[in-house]
């Protein structure tokens, strides 16, 4: 069974290429879009299950389809790799793809665009699925790559619009940083440890490379650096609100199981690097308490509901990087499985209001919806609920909780980071139930809703249920005390070391939690619909309003980035209009149309100038045979 | 028995012909007369090959010069055919009119 592995990430790709070279008609395209991925799905569950019953020795298994580059000393195969971090990665892209593929089918059928669309979905999560199985890093890359190329072309799907190609060519210039510094990642290490493939790479760098040395750090750090590129942390975070462009589709499966997750995915790969580098590693948790921060303080003052999410989900992806830099790999699993649940479902659920209400994106003139889409709201509820970690009975509760007691707990942790988790926790509850306090209560204005057909209808509910119930796989020591997620993600992800702190401090820790996220939606209760008025006020203030600026912008990081890059660089492109290499080229191009000219006048279409030519040519050729 | 005449001087006759028809072909506008100095041309390669088949003593010059006859005979015939569709199209027999290849 388990031979089957090749099919899962092969069934998407060709189903990207059937319908770009057949060109099936409208319902067969959804078929063959959303079939693809379904086939996929239901190989990786097959798959999945085998790996469960009866796994494979050592917990992994290896399948070389072929031979990919082979030179001096380099030999990359095009091989897959499955171990327990892969196979939580691919049930987590094939599962949530296939059912955001499924909301497509009827999302999307209106669009003239359905073929592209489903074929670039599909090279999307087939890509996604290369990177996540690559068994060396030159084939992680191509995913990495294919993944970035699929970004562009979905957030730029409506190019119609010249400001979502504008957002497009953002996507895909600045996560280019983060590729940029891969690359180099690879070539230090393949220049240093001879190998790119990934296992290979991690038992040799733990013996060649000691604790902290030069060259475990700067590859650590670039490898950061080009997870922060594609995860969407700070620096680099400015690409992804703006990346709402795209369809509602192509946020859910940007957000929830392709693209911004791998760079968590890359982190928890080389993890024994970053162990090798512990100052990175600190970095790593830095990053991603402040990108939560940032993004969830962001996140408070939106007005677009799809820009509400990004930010959401660039603050959710900073506590995986919390976890991964404090340790807790399997925890940043974790909250990447849930979160995955919920976000898709928030923006699924998202995507049918914004259609029902003909594009409008903006929350305030929303309102009131709870009536007139039931079962939307009652989904989007059980989301937001995961979202902002409502205690005990959603999937974000536990996977929260259990990074903030990591985060407090391990060797690498700290109360500071924990403070920040926490902040984090009620600003995160706070701005998720002003969304839906904003969308869904308050008066009921009247309007015309269609209601959304079976094949939303179902990815909806069972995404609902999973990001209530899909935190039961892993219940914190005073609360159940399951570990089956991390007792499978043993055999890839070591244990957090040395978590320090009693059970009745951890139970401490998660009553504190709970309390900051039920504080959050009392927060967001009172302000935005008891006391309409109060947020007005404060905005109205001179230091609210600043901050309702400040906030509004994303930090003004835009802004920022606009100062101190792009304005100088064109600047000096303009400046450095006439250098010299431009003089070579434009001559070249004079040469080119003087000597077409010339050429163009002894073609002057009189019969006597040909005749000359020829006799002149007939009496060279003469004369070469005569004299020479 | 008469002596022939040098091969030089038959050959010299042939150039001059040659050049003469030549510099017809290339400064006359007329197309009829493109065409008479083509013959001129032609009649000059001719003499070139009697003159050298005489100088062998050879029948193979002669066979070249009937064979440069046929094939005069098909050229003018197409050549007076084109004259006609001149004419036709642009109401006189100055070859320049038909530019219209020019690039």
């Amino acid at each position: 069974m388990l031979e089957l592995l090749w099919l899962i990430p092969a069934l998407p790709l060709v189903g990207f290429l059937a319908l770009v070279c057949l060109k099936p008609a409208k319902s067969l395209t959804a078929l063959v879009g959303v079939g693809s991925v379904g086939l996929s799905a239901a190989a990786a569950f097959f798959v999945g299950a085998r790996f469960l019953s009866s796994p494979p020795p050592g917990h992994t298994y290896r399948q070389t389809l072929w031979t990919w580059i082979r030179l001096d000393g380099l030999d990359a195969g095009f091989s897959l790799y499955l171990d327990p971090l892969a196979l939580v990665m691919v049930l987590v892209i094939t599962g949530v793809g296939l059912l955001i593929h499924l909301y497509s089918a009827e999302h999307m059928i209106e669009d003239k665009g359905y073929r592209r669309f489903f074929a670039y979905m599909n090279l999307f999560v087939g890509s996604m699925l290369i990177l996540v199985l690559a068994d060396n890093l030159l084939l992680l890359y191509l995913g990495w790559e294919g993944v970035g190329l699929c970004s562009y072309l979905l957030i730029g799907f409506w190019y119609e619009n010249p400001s979502n190609g504008r957002a497009a060519r953002k996507a895909f210039i600045v996560t280019r940083v983060g590729d940029t510094a891969l690359a180099v990642a690879l070539f230090l290490i393949y220049r240093h440890l001879g190998t790119l493939e990934i296992q290979r790479v991690m038992a040799q760098a733990s013996i060649e490379w000691p604790v902290g040395s030069n060259l475990a750090l700067a590859a650590a750090a670039l490898l950061l650096a080009g997870a922060v590129g594609k995860s969407a942390q700070l620096p680099l975070q400015t690409w992804l609100p703006d990346a709402m462009a795209g369809p509602s589709p192509v946020s859910a499966l940007i957000h929830a199981a392709t693209m911004v997750t791998a760079g968590v995915y890359l982190i928890a790969r080389t993890h024994v690097l970053f162990a090798l580098a512990p100052a990175i590693q600190a970095a790593v948790a830095v990053i991603g308490a402040a990108t939560l921060l940032v993004a969830g303080s962001s996140a408070l003052v939106q007005r677009d509901i799809k820009r509400v999410l990004a930010y959401s989900t660039i603050s959710q992806i900073g506590y995986m990087f919390v976890a991964l830099g404090v340790g807790a790999w399997a925890a940043a699993l974790f909250h990447f499985m849930t979160h995955a649940f919920f976000k898709a479902l928030l923006f699924l659920a998202a995507g049918v209001v914004i259609q029902a209400l003909h594009e409008e994106h903006d929350m305030l003139k929303m309102g009131g919806l709870r009536r007139q889409m039931p079962l939307v709201f009652l989904t989007f509820l059980a989301g937001s609920a995961s979202l902002a970690a409502l205690p005990v009975i959603t999937a974000g509760f536990y996977s929260k909780e259990w990074i903030l007691w990591a985060a407090w707990s391990s060797q690498q942790g700290s109360p500071w980071l924990w403070a920040a988790g926490l902040a984090g926790a009620l600003l995160t509850s706070g701005y998720t139930f002003r969304m839906v306090f904003l969308t869904f209560f308050g008066p009921t204005r009247p309007r015309e809703i269609a209601q959304p057909g079976l094949r939303v209808q179902v990815p909806l509910v069972l995404l609902a249920v999973l990001s209530v119930i899909g935190g039961w796989l892993e219940l914190p020591g005073p609360m159940g005390n399951v570990h089956f997620f991390s007792d499978f993600l043993w055999g890839s992800l070591p244990a957090p070391s040395h978590l320090h702190g009693s059970p009745s401090t951890e139970l401490f820790l998660e009553a504190v939690a709970a309390v900051a996220s039920l504080a959050g939606i009392v927060l967001a209760y009172w302000f935005f619909l008891r006391r309409p008025g109060g947020t007005e006020a404060l905005v109205r203030s001179f230091l609210g309003g600043i901050l309702n600026r400040f906030w509004l912008a994303g930090w003004a990081f835009d802004w920022l980035y606009d100062r101190l890059l792009v304005r100088p660089y064109v600047w000096l492109a303009e400046k450095d209009r006439d250098d010299f290499f431009d003089q070579i080229y434009r001559g070249l191009a004079w040469l080119n149309r003087a000597s077409y000219q010339g050429l163009s006048l002894t073609q002057n279409g009189q019969v006597r100038w040909y005749a000359m030519g020829m006799a002149v040519g007939a009496a060279i050729v003469l004369a070469m045979v005569v004299f020479l | 028995m008469t002596t022939s005449v040098p091969m030089t001087h038959g050959l010299i006759l042939a150039g001059v012909l040659f050049a003469m028809g030549l510099v017809g072909v290339l400064v006359r506008r007329n197309v009829i007369f493109i065409l008479l100095c083509l013959e001129i041309m032609l009649n000059a390669a001719g003499l070139a090959f009697v003159v050298a088949g005489s100088r062998w003593g050879q029948a193979d010059g002669q066979v070249m010069f009937i064979f440069i006859l046929a094939m005069t005979a098909a050229e003018v015939s197409v050549g007076l055919a084109l004259v006609l569709q001149l004419h036709h199209h642009f109401k006189t027999l100055d070859a320049d009119a038909a530019s219209r290849m020019r690039g």
